[in-house]
């Protein structure tokens, strides 16, 4: 997801009993399916755990822009060049969503950005993979975002109210995403011997790292039952895993193409497919910084940054300027 | 000379192409998340444009040419937009002053373009110009603000003028093309806009306390196609690479 | 870079909501009214230098320039807040750019729902 392995505080789920009275008229609220909104009192932890949920999935966004933006320049016609600028504009808007979702937490966006840059907080695993043909662009549209969708479509009930609406806004726009995606794919299978292979390879360079975003089981994790107990967190990454496989997995042979997993099968008693567990310790390895491009997608975001800085200084004086020369006409 | 409308129509879709494709190079990199949504909203109107001018200049040559063919298929020799607009982005200062001095002249010039004898032209300006008018403001926004703003903004902006101010002129070059287009009625003389557009530019410098270059020197060669920059060679190779080199794949 | 599990927000100092920090622009929130003579809705909110790029902002952010908008926008900072129950926004995109539209992509229905 574009939030992996965020860690709630928690030492373990309360009951109701074990809570003080304004947890757990907190807790009720969100049991009864009510929304926590920025004024009301709730636990450091839940406040906490959001801005680190938030903050990553808002850098996700916003690194994510990078490997598709990495395509713009080169797409084949008018109208593809148009389609990807448009969802790479969305990944910036949805990263604005969530950083003014994380704000009514009573954090800045500058902070949040200062934290991402220095390494402190994490973005999805997936961006720091490199996109190679414009094959890609449909892997990453119909595999990443395809991922993405499983996650943020529950989680526009989450408790917290501004990260819902965020969350609400985001899905609509999503649902594009992913079809912009599976359409590159099919004309991409469909089309000369050259575009088949780019698609067989862009399938199989990002089979295993859109299994990953998932994040590792998290069965027997305290720090999810804490944040399913808050309900920041909807589903087990398990549960997400089988559901994106059983779903992706028609979609590929219908555009003729072979999952990269001799032990994919379809188990006719559970109803889902058997699938091979991607390889956890790349996955730990991107997190710690050794994904293919984690150097050079941070290099990216801290040059803009870097290079922004005299533009947000500079309108920022204007606008002092403006407004005190107003007050003294006044 | 080819035909005189032909010519016409790939300028302005080549001056909207090129524009379009340099601004789209912004996009993730933005000083700021709200300005990176708006460069992309500059970046897909100028690519619609494109779609607009260019199709329609396929369907008067009449050789079953499309946009896409014209924009993916062309060599440098074969552009015909204006110097200005193939310059590199620079810093973000010189891609906004680049910007507002196409945007000035755009303006004016889908203004008077709006009257056109040929419907489909006066068309695609009218829709145009909804947009090109709204990319005026932010950008005189901008100007002014980081001409005014800091000793480091303000610098940097003096330097992106000086630097683009010699490519002004040839946006008010009035040639072979246009004398036909003036004659039939369907294109304004650019040079009688240049009068408008230098009010603009010097009220907007006033307040952006930024000062026009004395020398009134043009580099020309864009609009003709005569002489392009290095630079368009290279966008052109990046921007093309994928149709040159599966020439029998659709996408 | 740490793992993910070792960053925590103790050491952060937050800053209360829509204060703006030394070299960040204020925070906005934004108020739009569509064209059908409905009152103004808060849609979101966003940073800016001053009002009037906040609301040139808020056009290219929140309704990528539908035309025919009105758009309000408030310093954070200067609004008084209960606790409110608000609603989700919505979002419609510009009517030109189609491709927005899931449905601009026609995807065969053996592929099933997308």
């Amino acid at each position: 997801m574009y939030a992996q392995m965020i860690k709630s505080t928690g030492k373990g789920v309360k009951s109701l009993d074990e809570m003080e009275p304004d947890e757990r008229a907190f807790q009720e609220r969100i049991n009864a399916g009510g929304k926590i909104e920025p004024k009301d009192w709730m636990p450091d932890g839940y406040r906490k755990t959001l801005i680190r949920q938030i903050g990553q999935h808002a850098h996700s966004e916003i690194v994510g822009q990078l490997p598709e933006g990495n395509w713009i320049t080169r797409a084949p016609t008018l109208e593809r060049k148009a389609i990807l600028l448009a969802k790479v504009q969305d990944e910036a808007g949805h990263g604005l969503y969530l950083y003014c979702a994380a704000e009514t937490l009573g954090v800045s966006r500058d902070q949040l950005t200062r934290d991402l840059l220095s390494g402190k907080m994490k973005y999805s695993s997936i961006f720091n993979y490199p996109t190679l043909t414009w094959a890609d662009m449909g892997a990453v549209g119909w595999l990443v975002d395809g991922a993405a969708i499983m996650n943020q479509v529950p989680l526009q009930r989450t408790s917290y109210g501004p990260y819902a609406r965020a969350m609400v806004r985001i899905c609509k726009e999503e649902s594009f995403h992913q079809r912009q995606g599976f359409d590159i794919m099919m004309k991409m299978a469909n089309g000369t011997e050259a575009q088949r292979k780019m698609a067989q390879d862009a399938l199989n360079r990002f089979w295993y790292p859109s299994l990953m975003m998932f994040g590792p089981s998290d069965e027997n994790s305290v720090h999810s039952a804490q944040s399913m107990a808050w309900k920041i967190k909807m589903n087990s990454n398990d549960e997400l895993r089988q559901k994106f496989v059983d779903q992706t997995v028609p979609q590929a042979e219908y555009l003729g193409l072979t999952v990269p997993d001799e032990h994919l099968k379809w188990n006719e008693d559970r109803g889902s497919y058997e699938f091979s567990e991607p390889d956890w310790d790349e996955f730990f390895d991107v997190l710690q910084g050794n994904g293919p491009c984690s150097v050079d997608r941070m290099e990216a975001r801290n040059k803009a940054w870097d290079e922004g800085r005299w533009v947000r200084e500079g309108l920022l004086a204007h606008a002092e300027k403006k407004r005190a020369r107003k007050m003294a006409a006044e | 000379m080819s035909d005189p409308l032909f010519e016409f129509l790939c300028r302005m879709g080549d001056n909207t192409l090129v524009l379009g494709h340099r601004v789209s190079e912004w996009c993730g990199v933005a000083p700021v998340l709200e300005e990176d949504i708006a460069l992309a909203n500059t970046a897909l109107d100028l690519i619609g444009q494109t779609t607009l001018w260019l199709n329609l200049a396929g369907e008067v040559e009449g050789k079953g040419r499309d946009a896409d063919a014209l924009a993916f298929r062309r060599d440098v020799w074969d552009f015909r937009n204006v110097l200005l607009v193939e310059q590199p982005n620079g810093d973000f200062g010189q891609t906004m002053m680049r910007q507002f001095l196409f945007d000035v002249w755009h303006k004016g010039y889908l203004t008077a373009l709006q009257d056109s004898k040929h419907d489909q032209i006066a068309a695609v300006a009218e829709k145009s110009l909804k947009e090109v008018t709204y990319h005026l403001e932010r950008t005189m926004d901008t100007v002014i603000g980081l001409g005014d703003g800091t000793e480091e903004s303000h610098n940097r902006m003096q330097k992106a003028l000086d630097k683009l101010y010699p490519y002004v002129g040839e946006l008010f070059v009035r040639d072979d093309v246009d004398d036909a287009m003036i004659a039939a009625g369907i294109a304004p003389d650019p040079a009688a806009l240049r009068a408008d557009f230098d009010a603009v530019l010097d009220a907007v410098l006033r307040e952006a306390t930024l000062t026009k270059p004395e020398s009134d020197f043009a580099h020309k060669g864009g609009k003709s196609g005569q002489r392009h920059s290095e630079h368009l060679g290279h966008m052109l190779a990046q921007m093309q690479w994928l149709q040159r080199t599966y020439p029998d794949a659709t996408w | 870079m740490s793992s993910p599990e070792s960053g925590s927000y103790d050491a952060t100092e937050a800053a209360p909501h829509g204060k703006p920090r030394a070299t960040e622009w204020p925070l906005w929130e934004v108020f739009i009214r569509g064209q059908h003579g409905l009152s103004h809705r808060h849609v979101g909110s966003l940073h800016a230098a001053d009002a009037e790029s906040a609301i040139k902002n808020a056009r290219d952010v929140y309704t990528r320039r539908n035309e025919g908008v009105s758009i309000w926008v408030v310093e954070a900072s200067a609004i008084a807040a209960s606790s409110p129950e608000e609603k989700g926004p919505l979002y419609e995109p510009s009517n030109d750019k189609v491709y927005r539209h899931p449905t601009f992509f026609d995807i065969p229905d053996e592929v099933g729902a997308m």
